[in-house]
């Protein structure tokens, strides 16, 4: 993969309030911006050299033109338009379905009220990949057993807390300018404001103190994301009582944090904590850590992500009160039994991450204007993301996307239901398959899962009357993962033996995040263990985990439409 | 999250699942034995596997186990699996520890139904089982808190509570007056491992709070002090080709040892019959006097009449007269060298200097020496008798006047001056003295007067 770095000269300097263009502008090609699920997108460089004229483009499709907004009622639809899609909210959800609906010819604007990238390039993914990238690379070097094993001599490994905090700041700041290039090199017009839906197909969106402007589109989408939940009773100062979006910044490491929540992104804060120093205390509401994850991946992963680490936890206790620390105090968590709500532990810490999930953003929308109600914040949806009212009925031409409706809140599956939105819009149907879409823990290693865990496939195949198989292989039979001294790790296949479907893949080993995607492409285009075992893997390389493990597969003759398997040729 | 991972897991359904991959080759892995006690046995986790090492226990005698839930991990010969209890019920015996090997089939733990079976079935574990040594009651935990081998230590982080009180060391201020014990999560991992009572631990980290180090030194002090004389072979954690840095403390040894080299000293030696001293020995040591407390208030009621010897030189024009006799005493320690000091030696009584001894020692051990408990002596004591050494040399300790070098007493042919030819005990001390301010004649009274002392003891006792 390279990128292409060009100049620009000759780009007027566009009125955009936000524009940031320089004459000497650098362009990644987007193939560089696939983080998140971002959408690889070939894209021609004449947008370039588009108008500068304002907000609204006039482009050669001439499905568009100035409208004087303030002349319409909010009550009624607009007869034309200023725009063919409004997305509110620039994350990567919003930043997928723009660069899909400009592939598809339409003529698309951006909302955002903040910084471009949303909460995935800011403050989410990218930089926490940032310091899991660092996190990695000192459990290697502080590893003496590992090292040793390699016949490599480190002497004391140590890490500059700034140094670490820049790399993923300037992360992110990359990867925002070449996401806020790439829109605008496409055509995508970005305005800036917090958009709120005045109306059927109407938006108004500006910045507090400036006069709003209305904009109208044949369709819109939402997709304003969410923040990090706090729980009540917790009291975020930023300084020792934190979020994921204070963590990120590594203003400090503490020596002992506690971190509440060990779904995934406890768990990655607390490989990175533990790299850098710090102990860890994990507080879980439910009674076993990693809820979510395959109960036995999730076990595995207790043994070697957190037991031999300096880790301990509270299960099945809620944090009813976080007090900062102040005035020579330490950070102060009163714990109360899950079940009984009895007082049950009070716990000192240095600092408290708040990792108990993630809240729509939702509030401000305008929904009433469409009568819409929220449930839990999430703005309900069906299927194929239309917007439901209070009615149960749909809400024409709004959709919503992303971990604003709640479906699935990852940033990849806020893409590509925006794909799926614009698939829609311009006249294919399109559904998207959630059980095909991927999730990933950057943990060392790494964590990576798609479709059912185990115990949702056996409760599906009660319902349905089919029979689920599990297949299992391990890193440590694979010359790649022992080359690297990381025969730690297991994958799992749960699958239907009387026709071969991929029901879930839960990995857990050496670059587990980058080796789901062959299972996942399966379940999304439908292949069965019994066509796919058949594909080649280059010898030696860890994706012969997954070759062995759809071989190991025992699908029932039946289903064999090949006739008899031929035993698979050893490489 | 995503709703797809926000399903938690039944744990019904993997229990199933437990039974369709290990459970298919035919072995039934918990079976009733009593009415409501049942065993938990060694799965076989693969056609090929004979017998299986308990890797870990997941739970702790007592423990509630739900259908389902991981007890054990299990290392077969092909991988490591969690073993998944089959029933309800409270863990009540562990048969097999952690470390263990039983035979695929054979039981590792029993399983009691109701908390009131536990003891019960502990019985019967007792009983049916010889591989059981570890069990132990709750009761004589909370008496021999010492001994540094219970194993029932090893469950005491969480709940050490009541010990923290009496003892008054977990000092933190929001701990509630010791009632609870504030520990960070790694000391609490390794006293675990190390099975070291928190509740004795002092805290060093920030409020108080119990660090990894601390444990740490808990858990070097806790063994020696129960088993000092247990020889300890050539350090088995050297690697051959290496080259270790110095720590701390055998920094500090080389630097005296390079400053030693500016003074002028010079060694005379004698030879003590120790007859009268080793059958007095004998005859306190049940009071727990130590060989070492003798020779040190030997030397001091020595000292006293040779104050000259007690003296240094601190600046090269004068002579420093201490005021206080302080015999520091050398002590190897774990990769190093340190010397506690028993001050006043001339005036404190052996029983009482015998107590502080053992008290320095294992202070000295626990690396929790106060800097005034190891370099204020004004003499040094240096025995290396134990090992069978009958003479040896020493370097002066910059800023003493002298140190004396202790040989074992040993059994010697000896003419005394009646012409006769007798057996006596014998053993050479060597003293190193600055020449600034200690002559020859001084170290030859200073001897004559020690040998004395010993040769006829009652002094020391007072």
């Amino acid at each position: 993969m390279h990128s292409i770095c060009f100049q620009a000269t000759g780009v007027p300097r566009s009125n955009y309030i936000f524009d940031s263009c320089s004459p000497a502008l650098a362009i990644s090609k987007p193939i560089n911006l696939r983080f998140c699920g971002l959408r690889k997108e070939a894209f021609g460089f004449s947008g370039l050299t588009h108008s500068s004229s304002g907000r609204v483009r006039f482009s050669s499709r001439g499905h568009s033109k100035k409208v004087s907004a303030s002349a319409e009622s909010n009550g009624s639809p607009p007869k034309s338009f200023d725009y063919d899609l409004i997305i509110i909210g620039a994350g990567v959800g919003g930043h997928g379905a723009a660069l899909h609906a400009v592939e598809k010819g339409l003529k698309s604007a951006i909302i955002e009220g903040d910084v471009v990238g949303g909460t995935c390039v800011n403050r989410g993914c990218v930089p926490s990949k940032a310091l899991l990238a660092v996190s990695g690379k000192m459990r290697e070097l502080q590893s003496e057993h590992h090292m040793k094993a390699l016949g490599l001599q480190v002497s004391a490994a140590g890490y500059d807390r700034q140094g670490v905090a820049d790399h993923a700041n300037n992360l992110a700041s990359k990867i925002r300018s070449n996401l806020t290039n790439s829109m605008k090199a496409l055509g995508v017009d970005i305005l800036t404001g917090v958009g709120t839906i005045v109306g059927p197909q109407k938006v108004k969106y500006g910045k507090v103190g400036f006069p709003d402007n209305i904009v109208t589109a044949k369709n819109i989408i939402i997709a304003t994301g969410s923040v990090p939940f706090v729980p009540k009773g917790i009291e975020v100062d930023g300084k020792t009582v934190i979020t994921s979006d204070h963590a990120l910044k590594l203003e400090s490491v503490p020596d002992w944090i506690a971190i509440v929540g060990s779904g995934y992104i406890g768990l990655e804060f607390s490989d990175v904590y533990t790299a850098l120093g710090s102990e860890v205390t994990f507080i879980e509401a439910l009674d076993q850590l990693m809820p979510g994850f395959d109960p036995e991946i999730g076990k595995l992963a207790q043994r070697v992500l957190i037991n031999p680490r300096k880790i301990d936890y509270h299960t099945g206790v809620f944090a009813t009160k976080i007090t900062p620390a102040k005035d020579g105090k330490p950070v102060i968590i009163e714990l109360i039994d899950a079940k009984t709500k009895e007082p049950k532990d009070t716990l000192e810490v240095d600092a408290a991450l708040i990792a108990t999930g993630r809240a729509p953003f939702t509030n401000g929308l305008g929904l009433e204007n469409v009568n819409v109600v929220t449930q839990r914040g999430f703005v309900p949806v069906d299927e194929r993301m239309r917007v439901i009212d209070t009615n149960g009925n749909l809400v024409p031409h709004l959709y919503c996307i992303g971990d604003a409706n709640g479906k699935m809140m990852l940033a990849h599956a806020a893409s590509a239901q925006g794909i799926s939105v614009v698939e829609q819009v311009t006249g294919r149907d399109h559904v998207l398959n959630h059980l095909s879409i991927p999730a990933a823990c950057f943990t060392h290693p790494e964590i990576s899962m798609v479709g059912l865990t185990e115990p949702q496939a056996r409760e599906k195949a009660q319902k349905e009357g089919f029979e689920v198989g599990v297949a299992k292989t391990s890193f440590k039979a694979n010359t790649k993962a022992l080359a690297e001294n990381e025969g730690e790790g297991l994958a799992k296949l749960i699958y239907r033996p009387d026709n071969g479907e991929i029901l879930g893949v839960h990995i857990f080993g050496l670059h587990a995040a980058d080796l789901i995607h062959e299972a996942s492409n399966a379940i999304a285009l439908g292949t069965r263990i019994q066509d796919i075992k058949f594909a080649v893997h280059a010898h030696p390389t860890l994706s012969e985990v997954l070759d062995e493990l759809f071989k190991s597969a025992k699908v029932k003759a039946a289903a064999l439409s090949h006739g008899p398997v031929s035993e698979p040729v050893a490489v | 999250m995503a709703n797809v991972l926000q399903t938690s897991f039944l744990p019904s359904t993997s229990s199933l699942r437990r039974r369709s991959i290990s459970g298919s080759k035919g072995k039934s892995q918990s079976l009733q034995v009593k009415a409501k006690i049942r065993e938990i046995f060694m799965p076989a986790l693969s056609s090929t596997m004979t017998e299986g090492k308990i890797v870990s226990w997941m739970k702790s005698e007592g423990d509630k186990l739900s259908k389902g839930e991981s007890v054990v991990v299990v290392e077969s010969d092909k991988a490591d699996m969690d073993v998944e209890s089959f029933h309800e019920g409270f863990l009540a015996a562990i048969m097999v520890e952690e470390g263990g090997v039983a035979p695929v089939g054979s039981a590792i733990a029993l399983l009691a139904e109701t908390e009131d079976e536990i003891a019960e079935a502990k019985a019967k574990s007792q009983s049916s089982s010889n591989s059981t040594p570890q069990v132990v009651e709750e009761k004589p935990k909370q008496i021999e808190e010492a001994a540094p081998d219970v194993p029932a230590a090893a469950a005491a982080p969480s709940v050490p509570v009541a010990k923290a009180v009496t003892l008054g060391s977990a000092v933190h201020p929001a701990s509630e007056g010791g009632k609870r014990i504030v520990a960070s999560p790694y000391a609490k991992k390794l006293a675990k491992e190390l099975k070291v009572d928190l509740g004795t631990v002092v805290g060093s980290g920030p409020l108080g709070r119990i660090v990894a180090k601390d444990v740490e030194a808990a858990a070097v002090a806790v063994p020696v002090a129960a088993s000092p004389a247990k020889p300890d072979p050539v350090a088995p954690g050297i690697e051959l080709g290496t080259v270790v840095p110095f720590t701390t403390m055998q920094g500090a040894v080389s630097r005296n040892m390079v400053e030693s080299l500016s003074v002028p000293t010079f060694r005379v030696g004698y030879t003590i019959t120790t007859n009268a001293l080793d059958a007095l020995y004998k005859k306190i040591k049940s009071k727990g006097v130590t060989m070492t407390a003798l020779l040190a208030k030997a030397t001091a009621l020595a000292l006293v009449q040779h104050p000259v010897v007690n003296s240094c030189c601190r600046d090269g024009n004068s002579f420093t007269y201490n005021s206080s006799i302080n015999i520091a005493v050398a002590v190897a320690i774990d990769g190093g060298l340190i010397t506690p000091v028993l001050q006043d030696a001339d005036k404190v009584d052996i029983y009482t200097l015998s107590r502080k001894w053992k008290e320095l020692v294992d202070k000295a051990r626990a690396k929790q020496l106060q800097p005034h408990e190891y370099n204020t002596g004004t003499f040094t004591l240096s025995n290396l008798g134990m090992f069978g050494v009958d003479r040896f040399d020493a370097i002066l300790p910059p800023g003493t006047g002298a140190i004396m070098a202790v040989g074992a007493s040993q059994p010697s042919v000896v003419a005394s001056m009646d012409g006769r030819i007798g057996m006596k005990n014998q053993m050479q001390v060597n003293v190193t003295a600055d020449h600034r301010v200690i002559y020859g004649a001084d170290l030859a009274a200073f001897l004559q007067t020690l040998a004395k002392i010993v040769e006829d003891p009652k002094d020391l006792t007072f």
